[in-house]
């Protein structure tokens, strides 16, 4: 069995071997349903929910928080990221209280924001958006600042402007940072969409779980799992996809150079 | 016998009358470190005809590559004057050509791009550039890679893609900062033959930074050869083995001479430090 098939048949079997275990816990050793529902039952609720669209709506709400969160934030945290690198005196100016901001757990703000913005979509869309912002911001920073000063050196020396050197130099050698910290927001714009439903909301995942908290009905929390995974996994590999193929340059360093 | 060559050389020198296309007069730059100031270069005096290639031989740390960046307009100096064809230098002049010691190509530009982005950068008009970008790169032998992107070049390839991106813009005076420092020795002096050919070809004035002596006796019309820091010019010699020169001229008698002439200086400064 080649490495490539491996990669795709260990995967299953290791899940084979999970639900094996769950199935056993269930129906062998009768694990009660409030605290371990059975296989079937969440199977069951994810068909009704996924399939014939009972989750719809709050998918639909998670996913529009998260979405344009991400979207907002990563914006913000790229323009600003990129005026931060740029200027000192812009950077003297803030640099502080970014990093206290960045330290406090973003989430914390979570019931402030509702007060603010209300029970509606708004206030998980500027949650979603200052947890992303963050390591997004941070990276393009730290990408800009190791732009390689020889590159710098050369592009000064054909007279460029500062505004050349930026755009063809500086921002393109960023962007390896700047995909990582996009990489980590996907999933940290998850995590503010969830507490932010937690706090106060009508619809969305996170909502429904903790609906179904209050009737000790895990195999809908279980189901509403299933599909925040679903969306970290797509959303992950989405934006990995979009750094291979942009920052091609680096993906595929490995690949043999020409010799004479 | 050697003693004559610095005399040959400041005859050259009178010989060849105008404005020289780079002078530099007293030249000294000092560096702030957290042990005080250094002084990289001192009182640096010299002057490039028009068509003239001019190596800087030195022992690494000496400051060559010091004097090559302020001529570049990238560095200021800390006294004295640098002018390129009779006006000074405050910023980087696009009558000036660099080539660095590390080809320092864009990986995300592909090498017709890559050549062309001093172009871009001037403002000039891209179009018209594309066919001398195509027949310089046709020159060195690379004008089947244009579309290719750097990493998929070897080392070699990629400094010749750097000396083209170097001329793309016609400058009157080519600066090189040890362009072949990185390359392993047989691509080396593959290189500096075919600088040779690219140089023979045209009219441009250079000034070649280098801490190799067959390099800078194989190409130079002159060498200048400065002490280890502070940098400061020891010694200036007229190297006249003839033109063109190829692989043939490194077996002259004459080729080995100089450059036991020059090991000797280096050693004598070696003896006395």
């Amino acid at each position: 069995m080649n490495a490539r098939l491996q990669s795709i048949v260990f995967p299953f079997i290791t899940l084979g071997f999970l639900v094996g275990g769950w199935l056993l816990a269930t129906e062998v050793f009768s694990v009660p349903n409030f605290i371990l529902p059975k296989p079937q039952a969440v199977w069951e609720v994810m068909i009704k929910g996924y399939v014939y669209g009972a989750f719809w709506k709050d998918i639909g709400a998670t996913l529009s928080a998260t979405l344009l969160g991400y979207l907002s934030g990563c914006t913000a945290g790229i323009l600003l990221g990129a005026l931060l690198a740029e200027s000192k005196t812009f950077e003297r100016f803030l640099y502080p209280f970014v990093v206290s901001l960045q330290s406090m757990p973003k989430v914390a703000l979570a019931p402030v924001l509702i007060v603010w913005f209300g029970f509606g979509l708004m206030s998980k869309v500027v949650m979603v958006g200052l947890v992303c912002f963050f390591p997004v911001f941070i990276n393009t920073i730290v990408g800009i600042r190791q732009t390689p000063a020889p590159l710098i050196a050369m592009m000064r020396s054909f007279s460029a402007s500062r505004m050349d050197v930026f755009l063809h130099v500086k921002l393109k050698s960023a962007l390896g940072h700047i995909f990582a910290g996009l990489q980590i927001a996907v999933v940290l714009s998850l995590i503010g969409a969830v507490v932010g439903e937690f706090v106060s909301s009508s619809r969305g995942l996170g909502y429904m779980i903790q609906v179904a908290q209050g009737n000790i009905d895990l195999a809908t929390m279980f189901a509403s799992l299933v599909g925040l995974a679903a969306i970290g996994i797509v959303g992950t590999q989405l934006v990995r996809l979009a750094h291979a193929r942009i920052v091609f340059w680096d993906s595929d360093k490995r690949g043999g150079a020409i010799s004479e | 016998m050697a003693v004559y060559y610095t005399a040959l050389a400041a005859e050259g020198k009178g010989a060849r009358r105008g404005q020289p296309m780079l002078k530099t007069d007293r030249l000294t730059v000092t560096y702030a470190s957290s042990r005080g100031p250094v002084k990289a270069v001192d009182d640096f005096s010299l002057e490039i005809t028009p068509g003239e290639f001019v190596s800087v031989l030195g022992p690494s740390g000496c400051g060559k590559s010091t004097v090559l960046s302020v001529a570049a307009g990238l560095l200021g100096a800390s006294s004295g004057s640098v002018a390129v064809a009779g006006s000074p230098v405050t910023a980087p002049r696009r009558e000036v050509g660099v080539v660095f010691q590390q080809a320092n190509l864009l990986p995300w530009k592909n090498v017709l791009e890559n050549v062309l982005l001093p172009i871009v950068a001037m403002r000039l008009p891209v179009e018209e550039y594309r066919e001398r970008a195509e027949q310089l790169l046709d020159f060195v032998g690379l004008s089947r890679f244009r579309q290719h992107y750097p990493h998929e070049l070897s080392g070699g390839m990629q400094q010749r893609v750097g000396i083209v991106r170097a001329l793309i813009h016609d400058p009157k005076l080519l600066l090189m900062d040890e362009p072949f420092a990185a390359l392993d020795a047989m691509t080396r002096e593959r290189m500096a033959l075919e600088l040779q050919r690219i140089w023979s070809g045209t009219d441009k004035t250079v000034l070649f930074i280098t801490h190799s002596i067959p390099e800078a006796v194989l190409l130079s019309d002159r060498v200048v050869v400065m002490s280890p820091s502070p940098g400061r010019i020891i010694e200036e010699f007229e190297c006249d083995l003839p033109r063109p020169r190829n692989a043939e001229t490194m077996a002259l008698p004459r080729f080995g001479e100089y450059c036991n002439y020059l090991r000797k200086i280096f050693d004598q400064f070696e003896g006395k430090a």
